[in-house]
């Protein structure tokens, strides 16, 4: 009889007497299910309900992003990216604009700086909301889904003011930014925060001492900070585990180094310190736009830039703090107008890799909970 | 002929149930009557679930079909009949078949004991609410076997959930219960069934019976024994959700983890059945908590507010309800939007406020608003039971499994045990 831990779940046709063992039950998630936020496919062993192992299998939403961007100029590929995390679409911007800035070693001016910075961490509060509902949702409570959907609305209006669109929003441009700031931007920015500061307590006061929230999780998809550095976790997931490291304190991108803000860090690395530390992160963000919305400076939005960009043989690789972790670019230039290779590095699909570490030995509902405070985007998974 | 009408009159004026007095005619009626009953309360249950959910999750809930959505449970109730009836390749399918009508008929027959009022039930049964535990525990029987002829992971894992969750969860109840129905013979006087003052000192199963020993002795059991009445009452009011497979005990049919649980591969008339069952059980449920606890047919404040000044006051209530219903119609009539494409809406909605006016003027009548009291104050604190399962639903995230056994076992049970200890020591001394 071989260790049942060492089988792999995908085979099926294993002549194994463990596999015909009546105690256990190969069970198959997605990918078209409720809970997987997307086209997630998770294969478990369950030993009645506790989970002996799991198998994720990814590629349902793949779309060859990375592949795709070498058949297209630096500036066409620019609106792709927003299609891997649709839900923090500006985020992918900021961090390609910035890498594609980088290898033509130019920089976007300052007003143009302040703006990606507020449009950014509003992209990261309407993020964390879609997660915090969806989170909820999945662990059984319906009514913070709408909460969150109905205050997200609110950053989705200022996208559409600001761009024309909600979701893919295409914000920013290589060098700066196309548009300029519409009449009463900071004055929507403004009246957004103080119509949402006392939203997080709404949140808050729905599930943070919630009885039934806690019980489920505490203790739940536990894992070390020592853990998550060894798999490349990143984003509020190694920071509830105890490991102070954020982008944008860390290695210091956009103007993030002019604002005061706190990185907020967890204990114990269980399901409960990620939400709280989400939690106090929309707070944060709402601190940097404060600060950012106050000082817009005056000025040119857009560096000068090539039409036609050519940006010199190398390579390069930049990160921001994406919301769901680090996400890098890493491109290499032959010379041409089309990057030779574009390599991404999503933060969803790192994290993903931690799944059937936090969730072996615990129950099918664990998975469930653990899947959702992962915070995973399958297009940013599959790209 | 005239002995047929002899037969049917025979009964009128009697004080007993129909069921009881043996009549087969009137008993006929009864059973029509709460058949019909019962699923115009769970079709309004269904609108009302989705309307109050939705109010409280800052959306508006169905609108479209019929004046705010009054008409979309039969909407829906039409689809579902009209569906295609998929019966997996796989299924054992006599098993898959028999499931749900097991489900349903459980969930009804237990209407046959639930007392409306002193002589508003089908049959009065000397082991009352014995016969509705038992019947309504009979259900998982038909959640088992769905899941299990299902022949899929999923309903099959939300089965043995189910079937392990409301056989823990009858325990606790099960307590509770008894320590009510130890209440029924207790008169603070002493002894169990050995002679005493006044009231009865045989304690009684019967629905009815125990509605009546609350009358007697002019005392909610929910306050009696203060606080163990309560308690017990707690005890069962948690037990019946979990019992109900209602949220935040929704386990078996955890969407989010088993898409449906033991009715994922039921659809069309088959599912409706299912949903049919789950409200007719959660009313079950509420009601016998209402019979044991609440007083069941009694109106509030039997003993402080008293004389006929205050029943006559009582008395018009089932009418007024209605009336501020029709007025909220009418009110809502009022805001339409006056567009030419909402006039039929605006009509039907201020047509449907004349109904529950009229309906609430007619309760007012001298002769019938003496009737309808038991009637009405019964299906009102049902009603509030069915409010709280739209509330939990609304605030509470869902138990995982282990949790579920631990509250069950752990907490419900010996706080029911020692309740109906206390219940019986309070008795003697």
């Amino acid at each position: 009889m071989t260790d049942p831990k060492t089988i792999s779940p995908l085979d099926l046709d294993t002549p194994d007497e463990t596999y015909l063992d009546a105690n256990e039950l190969v069970i198959n998630m997605g990918p078209q299910h409720p809970a997987t936020h997307g086209v997630l496919r998770v294969i478990l062993r369950l030993d009645g309900e506790k989970v002996l192992g799991l198998e994720c299998v990814i590629g349902y939403l793949h779309r060859g992003v990375e592949k795709i961007a070498e058949n297209r100029t630096y500036t066409m590929f620019n609106p792709y990216v927003d299609r891997m995390d649709y839900v923090a679409a500006v985020s992918n911007g900021l961090g390609y604009c910035e890498a594609v800035e980088k290898l033509l070693s130019v920089e976007a001016p300052p007003r143009a700086q302040y703006i990606r910075v507020i449009l950014t961490e509003l992209n990261r509060i309407a993020s964390h909301q879609l997660w915090l509902g969806t989170h909820a949702l999945d662990i059984g409570a319906i009514t913070p889904l709408f909460y969150t959907f109905r205050d997200r609305e609110e950053i989705l209006k200022i996208f559409e003011k600001y761009c024309g669109a909600r979701l893919t929003t295409h914000a920013f441009r290589i060098g700066g930014l196309q548009y300029e700031a519409y009449d009463g931007f900071e004055k929507d920015v403004k009246n957004f925060l103080s119509f949402f500061k006392p939203k997080i307590d709404e949140y808050e006061e729905l599930l943070t001492t919630n009885r039934i929230w806690l019980e489920r999780t505490k203790g739940v998809g536990v894992i070390s900070g020592k853990d998550c550095i060894a798999l490349g976790v990143t984003g509020p997931v190694l920071r509830a585990s105890g490991v102070k490291w954020d982008i944008r304190k860390a290695l210091p991108y956009a103007n993030y180094k002019n604002f005061d803000f706190e990185i907020p860090t967890g204990e114990n690395g269980d399901t409960y310190d990620r939400y709280i530390v989400r939690m106090i992160e929309m707070r944060q963000s709402v601190r940097i736009i404060e600060q950012a919305v106050q000082g817009i400076p005056e000025g040119p939005i857009m560096a000068k830039v090539p039409k036609v960009m050519k940006p010199p043989v190398g390579e390069i690789y930049h990160s921001i703090e994406a919301p769901k972790g680090e996400l890098g670019y890493f491109i290499v230039s032959d010379g041409s107008t089309q990057p030779y290779r574009v390599r991404v590095r999503p933060p969803s699909f790192v994290n993903l890799q931690a799944l059937d570490l936090m969730c072996r030995d615990q129950l099918v509902a664990d998975v469930i909970a653990v899947i959702g405070t992962l915070d995973i985007v399958l297009g940013e998974v599959d790209r | 002929m005239h002995a047929i009408i002899d037969y049917i009159q025979s009964y009128l004026g009697s004080d007993q149930t129909p069921g009881a007095a043996g009549n087969w005619f009137w008993a006929t009626v009864y059973v029509l009557l709460v058949f019909v009953g019962l699923s115009v309360a769970v079709i309004a249950m269904n609108w009302l679930e989705r309307k109050i959910l939705a109010h409280m999750q800052v959306r508006l809930g169905p609108m479209r079909v019929g004046p705010h959505g009054l008409l979309q449970p039969i909407a829906d109730a039409l689809k579902l009949l009209l569906k295609e009836d998929i019966i997996p390749d796989g299924a054992d399918k006599v098993v898959f078949w028999v499931a749900p009508f097991i489900v349903v008929l459980a969930a009804f027959t237990v209407f046959v004991v639930v007392p409306f009022g002193p002589t508003h039930a089908i049959t009065d049964m000397n082991i009352g609410i014995l016969f509705m535990l038992g019947v309504s525990s009979l259900s998982v029987l038909g959640i088992v076997t769905a899941g299990w002829a299902s022949n899929s992971h999923y309903p099959l894992i939300g089965a043995l959930r189910s079937s392990a969750q409301m056989v823990s969860y009858e325990v606790a109840m099960g307590l509770a219960v008894v320590s009510a129905i130890l209440m029924t013979s207790l008169h603070g006087m002493g002894f169990y069934g050995v002679g005493g003052l006044g009231t009865a000192d045989t304690g009684t199963l019967s629905m009815i019976g125990i509605v009546q020993a609350q009358q007697e002795q002019q005392m909610w059991f929910v306050f009696k024994f203060f606080p163990l009445g309560l308690v017990a009452f707690f005890i069962f009011a948690v037990a019946m959700v979990a019992e109900t497979n209602r949220a935040p005990f929704d386990l078996p049919e955890a969407e989010s983890e088993l898409t449906a649980g033991f009715h994922t591969e039921y659809s069309g008339f088959r599912w409706s059945l299912f949903f049919l069952a789950e409200y007719s059980a959660m009313i079950a449920v509420s009601s016998i908590a209402v019979t044991l606890w609440l007083g069941g047919w009694l109106r509030p404040f039997p003993n402080a507010l008293q004389g006929a000044t205050w029943d006559f006051i009582f008395s018009l209530f089932p009418g007024v309800t209605f009336l501020f219903l029709g007025a909220l119609c009418f009110f809502n009539t009022a805001r339409m939007p006056k567009h030419p494409l909402f006039r039929i809406q605006t009509l039907g909605l201020a047509g449907f406020g004349a109904l529950l006016a009229l309906i609430g003027l007619v309760l007012l009548v001298h002769g019938v608003r003496e009737r309808v009291g038991d009637i009405f104050w019964f299906s009102a604190k049902v009603a509030g039971f069915m409010y709280l399962y739209i509330w939990y639903r609304g605030t509470f995230p869902r138990y995982r499994f282990d949790q579920l056994m631990t509250v069950g076992w752990k907490v419900l049970l010996p706080t029911g045990l020692g309740v109906l200890v206390l219940t019986a020591v309070w008795g003697v001394f």
